[in-house]
């Protein structure tokens, strides 16, 4: 490994506490199950089926877009908002790299006892 | 969103044995790869630097959060892969090993959690990880093999 790559030469860093706060919250899980199939949808269709105000709903697509994980995309006078997936397979990763270690780990603590 | 990381795994060991692999500070060292400096004590920071294959610039840093006798060993640990990391400076997560007795020995369930705490470049650290973790492979299959020869 070269101390080149050490800098991370073209991974952008990720914010992943905003990503996980962002993603803590129904109303905003709805929008990213909305969104995730990867069709850009507008605000009023992403209003569709919600008690919520236009105002509310523009709100939560702004924290999700903070976080990176929608962005919006103008259509003339229009707003529409897109999934973006990176942010999410970032952590997901990572937590796969993690999980890895810990099976790694207790396969060794298994035959550490058992042996 | 999966925020947190579980495992259950059955041991055919009794969990007093189970206990003393975890919470023996050279037991510990054995299987998980590290040479610690000391005893677990509940408040305190662990040191040691790890021995894992390509991993042995890394210090090894905890703090030991609970230790229930047979039932919980609980530490918060940090995730920078940076050498001179200073883990009360640090974002931690939440290690934490559940015992149960079964028929056969122990159910040991892992936990970890807090992986919203973390900072920013965890994925530009992940792939130096996951270089680093190749080269363990092939060093374990190495020893593996030699072994068996």
């Amino acid at each position: 490994m070269s101390r080149k790559k050490h800098r991370g030469r073209t991974a952008k860093p990720l914010a992943y506490a905003p990503v996980f706060a962002a993603l803590g919250d129904e109303t905003r899980l709805s929008l990213v199950a909305k969104l995730c199939g990867g069709q850009s949808r507008s605000i009023s269709q992403l209003r569709e089926g919600s008690k919520l105000t236009r105002q509310a709903i523009t709100k939560h697509l702004r924290v999700l877009e903070r976080a990176k994980i929608v962005h919006s995309v103008r259509t003339g006078r229009e707003s529409r908002f897109e999934f973006d997936p990176q942010a999410m397979e970032g952590i997901k990763q990572y937590l796969d790299f993690v999980s890895e270690q810990w099976d790694q780990a207790l396969s060794r603590l298994k035959s550490f006892v058992e042996g | 969103m999966n925020d947190r990381i579980q495992k259950l795994i059955e041991l055919k060991a009794p969990v007093s044995r189970v206990w003393r692999a975890l919470t023996d500070h050279r037991e510990f060292g054995e299987w998980f790869r590290v040479k610690l400096d000391g005893p677990f004590v509940v408040g305190q920071i662990s040191r040691g630097q790890m021995t894992y294959p390509g991993y042995e610039h890394l210090k090894w840093q905890a703090i030991v959060q609970k230790m229930e006798p047979e039932r919980l060993f609980s530490f918060t640990w940090h995730h920078s892969f940076e050498p001179d990391a200073d883990i009360t400076k640090e974002p931690t997560t939440l290690v934490e090993f559940r015992l149960e007795k079964t028929e056969t020995g122990t159910l040991l369930t892992l936990t970890e959690s807090g992986f919203e705490n973390l900072p920013d470049n965890l994925r530009t650290e992940a792939f130096r990880r996951n270089d680093g973790g190749w080269t363990a492979q092939m060093k374990n299959i190495e020893s593996h093999v030699t072994q068996k020869a």
